[in-house]
């Protein structure tokens, strides 16, 4: 068997680091996620302080990672500062294969430096490298344009960095990789902004064997096929994730304006139909993915005091920064998107959350419950574009208790100043763009990261809108746990979730056996709810009590596709999913 | 009647770089042919050109029919391919690294795990897995 089973611990308290073998752990979870949440349960002590320097990141990489096409995300793993629990974010770039190809399954790094150091990882090869003299650039490709020249490795080796939001600890600061690729949710960015790490760069030069060499070549092909010829991987690469800008809004799910309502006219001049035409000016893709969904404007601007002269910004964008930065805020101009988010981007942050803290900023502004005193002159309006860049830059380096407060993100914010009807949070993070029907909040609700789109519900809901027959509460709950379940294993694997209808059970299967994993259906059922367990054992200890979880009542209010929601659906279906999720054994052991 | 033959040999050749998304996907295949996974034995590289934002370099072997790794190899490991490039004999390679620094298109890679240089064979495998058409097989007259 095959497995990327060394575990590397790096200790910035002391700088130093060792090599563990942890077989036991990629035997039993596979990789990703599986082996992650255990070393978060090893590693973070009950209680600990997320910003502190007991708090571990976590790195880990599966047995697909540099095998199979798609096997392109790295999990991250640590107690979010964002909810104080469970934190877990994924990215691909070139990180996943470069962590492999360094000759490791995982990566602990635990403790707290005095100093601004970046970590240099090249195989074998560990070094603490001095940081102060880039501590403090805020922007997240001055960083990486920095340490590219310092680093070896061109080509095969991942830059993740934080910038002005990571150093001063917002709670949804993210890590950025690659220019465009992020470990976004749950502020991972802040975590390293703790620790006083400005970057991590991984590279290495190992090859990963395989025992079945041609049936290795049998299946490779065979999934290579399936992702170039299927027409969801067309969809991803031709308009990206953003050609779900129209169909949401014509399904009448897509929240508008902090979702007082949830379609509107004009969103058709922010479709990804238009970005393309307009604006695209290159695809990239993770190593080893060859969908390259990632899709990236041309902004060409002039400088307002030189005739003739122009700068051209190259911008990253996706269907959750069109919602959230665009949608939720009323911009209804690529131009004023676009330059909303550069800044997102450069400042490090999580497009979603922000984009909802600046949409709940804005309904609190009309209502009076906030005012140009907290503000500091600055006027909150749907659809003006340069007050939003303005704020973003407030709340990534916040003056006042106010900004402190949108740092925190929409949940603190409206327990200070009020609004939490409107406050658009589920166990503290931040939803994602889908007003579909119950079954996405159920979602929301009760996946392990919350507001993430580990369940799927916004699929269930639109399944439901075609069969015309709603589900009851129960089914909802057995469908989305099966859903997040079978989701453990793909990020154990780890593939990218949009591969999941070519990663099905059968090819999981296969990919496996080429490096002697012999497995089942069953047994892969069986470690995916076991690993889904554990994430809960962690989140139980560290206090999540499902009792607790808070339902914004602005749901209730703006019409679904599905017609208006009641909330003793959401009660009934949130309370079966923990029932069955406990099983036979109980969670708490 | 008087018959005039050619003799063509095939190159691998990279068009229009400005296609490539940075999959990486060659870079596999090739590595692939030696029944291994990651990127350690490829003998293509793609690398940004200085960031994502900015494209990509794809670097393969030109084929030089005078090559300079050739002639700077101190063992004879290195021989001369019809149609351009060298083929290079592992027996006879003491790793000492001057071809991998003689070739200013740095189209010769390295495998740190044998200490021995990767070189384009241009058996053109990586071409089938380039999703975006770049790599193509490029014909030279040799005769």
């Amino acid at each position: 068997m095959s497995l990327p089973s060394k575990v590397l611990f790096i200790d910035l308290s002391r700088r130093t680091f060792r090599v563990e073998n942890r077989e036991d752990l990629f035997e039993r979870y596979l990789g990703g996620t599986g082996v992650a949440t255990c070393l978060l349960l090893e590693n973070c002590p009950e209680n600990a302080d997320p910003l502190g320097p007991d708090n571990p990141i976590i790195f880990a990489v599966g047995p697909l990672t540099g095998l199979f096409p798609l096997a392109s995300k790295t999990v991250a793993m640590f107690k979010s500062p964002h909810t104080g629990n469970l934190g877990e974010s994924h990215a691909g770039g070139r990180s996943a294969v470069a962590i492999r190809s360094a000759g490791y399954g995982a990566i602990v790094i635990k403790g707290s430096s005095k100093t601004p150091v970046y970590l240099a990882v090249h195989g074998t090869d560990v070094r603490f490298r001095d940081a102060s003299g880039i501590w403090g650039i805020v922007t997240s490709v001055t960083v990486g344009r920095v340490v590219r020249e310092l680093e070896s490795g061109a080509g095969v080796r991942t830059i993740m960095r934080i910038a002005g939001a990571g150093e001063n600890l917002v709670s949804y600061a993210c890590v950025t990789t690659e220019t465009y690729r992020h470990f976004g949710r749950l502020g991972l960015g802040a975590v390293f902004g703790s620790k006083k790490l400005k970057a991590l760069v991984v590279s290495g030069h190992e090859s990963i064997k395989v025992e079945r060499k041609k049936r290795y070549r049998e299946v490779y092909n065979e999934i290579y096929k399936a992702a170039v010829e299927s027409p969801l991987m067309k969809k991803y690469h031709d308009i990206g994730t953003a050609s779900n800008v129209l169909p949401l809004n014509a399904l009448k799910g897509l929240p508008i304006m902090n979702l007082k309502m949830a379609t509107f006219p004009d969103v058709e001049e922010i479709s990804g139909e238009k970005l393309v035409e307009g604006y695209l000016g290159r695809r990239v893709a993770c190593t080893h993915c060859p969908v390259a969904c990632v899709h990236i404007a041309a902004l060409r601007e002039p400088y307002e005091r030189e005739p003739y002269f122009y700068k051209t910004s190259m911008i990253s964008y996706d269907y959750e920064p069109i919602y959230s930065l665009g949608a939720m805020l009323g911009i209804f101009k690529i131009e004023g998107f676009l330059k909303l988010m550069d800044v997102v981007e450069a400042m490090g942050l999580d497009a979603m959350s922000v984009g909802v803290v600046l949409a709940w900023a804005t309904e609190a502004f009309e209502r009076g419950l906030i005012g140009e005193k907290e503000t500091l002159g600055l006027e909150f309006e749907w659809g003006e574009h340069k007050t939003y860049v303005r704020a973003v830059e407030l709340i990534s380096r916040p003056p006042n208790e106010f900004y402190e407060a949108l740092a925190k993100g929409v949940e603190y914010a409206s327990s200070q100043y009020g609004g939490e009807d409107f406050a658009l949070s589920f166990g503290s993070n931040e939803m994602p763009g889908y007003h579909t029907g119950p079954t996405c909040y159920v979602g929301y609700l009760t996946s392990s990261r919350h507001s993430h789109l580990d369940s799927a519900g916004y699929s269930l809901d639109q399944e439901m809108l075609a069969a015309e027959t709603p589900l009851d509460p129960n089914k909802t709950a057995e469908k989305l746990l099966d859903e997040e379940a079978w989701r453990q294993i793909l990020s154990s694997l780890i593939v990218c979730f949009f591969s999941r209808r070519i990663y099905d059970k059968r090819v999981v299967l296969k990919a496996l056996d080429v490096n002697g994993i012999n497995l089942n259906s069953e047994d892969l059922d069986r470690i995916g709810l076991e690993i889904l367990r554990n994430k809960f054992k962690f989140k139980l200890r560290e206090g999540f009590d499902p009792k607790n979880l808070r339902v914004p009542h602005r749901i209730l209010e703006t019409e679904t596709p599905l017609g208006l929601i009641d909330e003793a659906y959401l009660k009934k279906s949130v309370q079966r999913f923990f029932t069955l999720l406990q099983g036979d054994k109980d969670i708490h052991n | 009647m008087i018959y005039i033959s050619f003799i063509y040999m095939s190159r691998l050749a990279v068009f229009d770089v400005e296609r490539c998304v940075g999959c990486q996907l060659c870079m596999f295949a090739c590595n692939r042919r030696f029944g291994s996974g990651g990127l350690a034995k490829s003998a293509i590289w793609v690398r940004s050109a200085g960031g994502f934002e900015r494209g990509f370099v794809v670097i393969v072997c030109r084929a030089c029919p005078d090559p300079p790794c050739m002639k700077v190899c101190p063992t004879d490991a290195l021989r001369l391919r019809k149609g351009g490039g060298v083929i290079l004999d592992v027996s006879k390679c003491i790793g000492c690294k001057l071809c991998f620094d003689t070739c200013p298109v740095k189209g010769v890679f390295w495998d740190d795990e044998s200490n021995k240089p990767n070189i384009c064979t241009h058996c053109g495998y990586c071409i089938d897995y380039c999703p975006y058409d770049i790599l193509r097989m490029s014909e030279v007259r040799v005769k």
